[in-house]
């Protein structure tokens, strides 16, 4: 699939994340709109998956640590053929699979539940253990949040996965520098947040988290690195795509009302038309 | 009387069930030779995994490995396991209910002298509030050895509450247990003593003592706090009409708490529980402590004096 396919795909995404906060009047759009092109390449260019068969024991595995991202990953699961396009519109709404934090036994391809900050990285840890016990090769992808490394069990999970030399994994460090009161650097500062990680034993890498080519480029390169886990630090715009929800920290965990929706969505499709 | 350590049949049941089960693999946070699964540590070394003092990391890793089909024993101290790894046990594990076993030593008083910051009497209440959890408190090593292997064949989160101090074996290895199936040990017609680990030995004590003041007390060991045996207890309350409640844990939230959700929906009945009476411990030996705090058979004598 070539790089404007997949530019294709991650409009789509976003097209669905908008579609999918509208229509729960609640969600969080700007961290999934942030995280879409890294959902884009994981599902449509890396990971090896089996919609028809989600819970294949040889698969690559996702685990969505900043578990409030679940429009960019029920969008993407949709795209993929996971879950029926139509049932997005359930997101959030009572007896829908597609809880407001994401749960493995509701939702076909949701590999680990998630949504208390700081707790997916180290059942990724535990996949990819298991991954070299049973001599799989498949690898293990944990989407952190910043945020989230705020939480103390990252940094415990950080010291495992080195300590354990877990090269089937690979972190993704959606970058996008603000959270819910505001900006980290305000909140509670997390950098220099690359020195951290590679102190703790971890081979990093940064890049424009919006630039296809780059997270191709990355992922590739993690599947190299052996002996160590890799992280790559992925610089985000927190809403990207939508021009007035770009590094705006009030659309953390907030729904467009119905003209919002239309403008965002009438944004994206431009965006789709330009893409060609 | 032999008497053996919970923790040590804990151990020893891993080294067993290693060797049956690949599948099996144990993570502890830095207290292998406390809770005993440095055996397994030994026998295994590529199934078991120190996480270092990270109970968090410990109970998430574990729960990795439980969605790629491994049975996971995790091990730490029971204030450790069920406290400092309460969001995890619950987001983690018991939401997607994964087939994780926490097996927790050194809980309760008789963890002794290292106090009150190290004796849980608050786990089986904060592990039974939790949904698709499965709570076993062993009374004794036969019975330890017996629900350690039940819970290994299980499929689904359980927490097993284990002890430091050696204990008296209450049972012959020919005793057959089911989890969620108490045990009537001593028939009687005049009170229930209904207790859960080591105050199980405790109660058949109390119940001796009474007997000879005439007195016939039933002796009900409850080793499954959840799901409990509504029919046994609601049985023996018919049998006798009061119901003294021992276990070593806070009075609120536990067994006590457990037997009277059991009977005022059922069968109300007279009960008084002995426990923890809502404070923390403090350091001594164990048997100074379980003085102390009242955790004795003559304190259930005593209580049983008072109903009659």
């Amino acid at each position: 699939m070539d790089t404007k396919e997949l530019e294709r795909i991650a409009n789509q995404i976003r097209i669905d994340i908008i579609e999918m906060t509208y229509e729960a009047q609640s969600g969080h759009p700007g961290g999934s709109l942030s995280a879409a092109d890294i959902l884009t390449v994981l599902y449509f260019k890396e990971m090896n998956v089996d919609p028809d068969n989600p819970r294949w024991e040889d698969r690559d595995r996702l685990v969505m640590s900043k578990g409030h991202a679940t429009p960019v990953w029920y969008a993407a699961l949709a795209e993929k053929g996971f879950i029926p396009r139509e049932e997005i519109k359930t997101f959030r709404k009572i007896n829908s699979r597609l809880q407001g934090h994401p749960n493995m036994n509701d939702t076909p391809g949701v590999d680990m539940t998630t949504g208390s900050l700081g707790q997916g990285l180290s059942t990724a840890n535990g996949m990819a253990i298991a991954g070299k016990l049973n001599n799989k090769d498949y690898r293990v992808y944990a989407v952190l949040g910043d945020g989230e490394c705020q939480e103390g069990q990252i940094w415990e999970a950080a010291m495992s996965a080195a300590h354990y030399k877990l090269d089937n994994l690979t972190a993704i460090l959606d970058h996008n520098g603000l959270q819910i009161d505001g900006p980290n650097k305000d909140i509670m500062n997390i950098e220099p947040i690359e020195d951290k990680w590679r102190a703790f034993g971890w081979h990093t890498i940064r890049i424009d988290g919006h630039n296809i080519e780059q997270i191709i480029d990355a992922i590739e390169e993690a599947k190299t690195i052996k002996g160590k886990p890799t992280i790559i630090i992925a610089d985000t715009i927190k809403g990207k795509g939508v021009s007035f929800m770009e590094n705006q920290v009030g659309w953390h965990g907030t729904a467009p009302n119905k003209e919002q929706m239309e403008k965002a969505i009438a944004e994206l499709k431009e965006r789709g038309e330009r893409i060609g | 009387m032999d008497k053996i350590a919970t923790r040590d049949a804990y151990g020893k049941t891993l080294l067993e069930l290693g060797s049956q089960n690949k599948d099996i693999v144990v993570l502890d946070a830095d207290l292998s030779k406390s809770t005993k699964t440095n055996e397994f540590a030994k026998a295994y070394p590529d199934r078991f995994f120190d996480m270092g003092i990270s109970e968090q990391d410990m109970i998430g890793t574990a729960a990795g490995l439980a969605t790629c089909g491994k049975i996971p024993f995790a091990s730490s101290f029971a204030v450790f396991a069920t406290g400092r790894a309460y969001d995890q046990v619950r987001d983690s594990i018991c939401y997607p209910n994964l087939n994780v076993k926490i097996a927790a030593t050194h809980a309760g008083l008789t963890v002794g002298e290292d106090g009150a910051t190290h004796q849980a009497l608050e786990d089986i209440s904060l592990m039974r509030g939790l949904p698709n959890m499965t709570v076993i408190v062993p009374a004794d090593a036969t019975s330890a050895t017996k629900l350690i292997k039940l819970a290994a064949e299980y499929k689904g989160p359980v927490y097993i509450r284990l002890g430091r101090p050696s204990v008296p074996v209450i049972y012959q290895d020919t005793q057959e247990f089911q989890i969620g199936k108490g045990i009537r040990l001593k028939e009687g017609r005049d009170i229930s003593i209904i207790a859960t680990g080591i105050m199980v030995s405790k109660a058949i004590e109390a119940a001796d003592m009474l007997q000879k003041e005439g007195i016939t007390a039933e002796v009900i060991d409850i080793h499954t706090i959840k799901p409990i045996d509504k029919e046994l207890i609601i049985d023996t309350a018919r049998r006798t009409g009061r119901v003294i409640t021992c276990e070593e844990h806070n009075i609120y939230g536990g067994l006590g708490s457990a037997v009277c959700e059991v009977l005022s929906e059922n069968y109300p009945a007279r009960v008084k529980r002995i426990g923890v009476k809502d404070t923390f411990g403090e350091s001594g030996t164990p048997d100074e402590l379980l003085k102390k705090y009242g955790l004795t058979s003559e304190e259930i004598v005593k209580a049983a004096r008072e109903m009659l």
